[in-house]
C-alpha cells in the first residue's frame, strides 16, 4: 500500500504517474512533491497518469484540483489520463470532468498539452 | 429456510492519518464474507475512508491522541457501519453535508466527503454535538448472495 510518485519530463510537460492509494495521508506527499517540481518553473503543463492508482477518495480530488489551480496560474494546461472506472465515478460526481481534460492514454494527454512538435 | 446471517465487529484506533487505509481495509475484509461485488467493496472502502478522514481532520484537527471507533453490523445482505469520534463535533450538520462545502479550504479539501457517502450508500445518518463528538451511520444493502452464507 502507500503511494508512489514517478516524475518524468517531456519538453514543457511534467508527467506525473501515481501508483497505489491516494487518500488524506498520502495526499500531503503528492502535494509537496508536485509543488516542489512545479516551483522549478521548467514546465508549463502537467499530465497526471492515474493508470496504476488503485484507490482514491475525496482527499485525492482535493489535491488534483489544487494542482489544476496551480498550473492554471502558471498559464499552463493540465490533462488527466488512464483513469480507472471506480475513480472515474468520483470525478464525475464532483463535476471535475467538466473542469479539466481526460484522455485514454498518456500519449494523447501529452499531445493535448500542445507539444506535438 | 435458514435464519438470517448476523455478524458484528468493533475496532478502535488512534486518530492518525496512516490509520485511514487500515480502517478501510479492515472493514472491507470483514464485509468480504458476504461475497460483495468489487464495486460494492470499493464503495465501502471509499466511504469508510471519507468518514475516518473527517474524524482525523475535523473531529480531532489532526491531533493524534484521539480515538476513532468503527462498528460494523451485518444482517442478511444489509451492512451498517458506525464511525464514532469524541472530537469537536459539527456545528451545522446540514451545511457540512452540502456538496463542495469545506470548513478548511486552506487544506485543499474538495468538500465532497459527505456527497460521496450519500452517493455510495443507501442511508447516511449524522449525529453530532459540539464538543462531544460525531457519529456517522452508513447503511448499504448488498445486491448479491443474500442468503448463501453457510453457518
Amino acid at each position: 500500500m502507500g503511494l508512489y510518485v514517478d516524475v518524468a519530463r517531456r519538453r514543457s510537460v511534467l508527467i506525473v504517474r501515481l501508483s497505489g492509494e491516494l487518500d488524506h495521508h498520502t495526499a500531503t506527499q503528492v502535494r509537496q512533491r508536485l509543488e516542489n517540481e512545479l516551483s522549478k518553473e521548467i514546465d508549463t503543463n502537467l499530465v497526471l497518469n492515474l493508470e496504476d492508482l488503485t484507490f482514491m477518495d475525496s482527499s485525492g480530488l482535493g489535491v488534483v484540483l489544487g494542482r489544476y489551480r496551480q498550473i492554471s496560474q502558471l498559464g499552463g494546461q493540465m490533462a488527466v489520463c488512464s483513469v480507472q472506472p471506480s475513480i472515474h465515478r468520483l470525478f464525475e460526481m464532483s463535476g471535475l470532468f467538466k473542469v479539466f481534460s481526460f484522455y485514454e492514454n498518456e500519449e494523447q494527454a501529452i499531445q493535448a498539452c500542445g507539444v506535438a512538435s | 429456510m435458514s435464519e438470517v446471517h448476523k455478524n458484528f465487529m468493533e475496532l478502535s484506533f488512534a486518530s492518525r492519518s496512516e490509520n485511514e487505509s487500515f480502517a478501510r481495509v479492515a472493514v472491507a475484509s470483514f464485509i468480504s464474507q458476504l461475497d460483495p461485488t468489487m464495486e460494492e467493496l470499493t464503495d465501502i472502502k471509499t466511504v469508510v475512508s471519507e468518514a475516518v478522514t473527517n474524524a482525523v481532520i475535523h473531529g480531532y484537527e489532526e491531533k493524534t491522541d484521539g480515538v476513532i471507533t468503527i462498528r460494523t453490523y451485518m444482517e442478511g445482505h444489509k451492512v451498517s457501519i458506525e464511525i464514532v469520534d469524541q472530537g469537536l463535533g459539527i456545528d451545522n450538520v446540514d451545511e457540512a453535508r452540502q456538496p463542495l462545502y469545506t470548513s478548511k479550504p486552506e487544506l485543499e479539501r474538495s468538500g465532497m466527503g459527505f456527497t460521496i457517502m450519500e452517493n455510495f450508500m443507501d442511508e447516511v445518518t449524522v449525529e453530532s454535538q459540539a464538543g462531544q463528538g460525531t457519529k456517522i451511520q452508513l447503511v448499504k444493502h448488498l445486491k448479491t448472495h443474500q442468503q448463501t452464507i453457510q453457518h
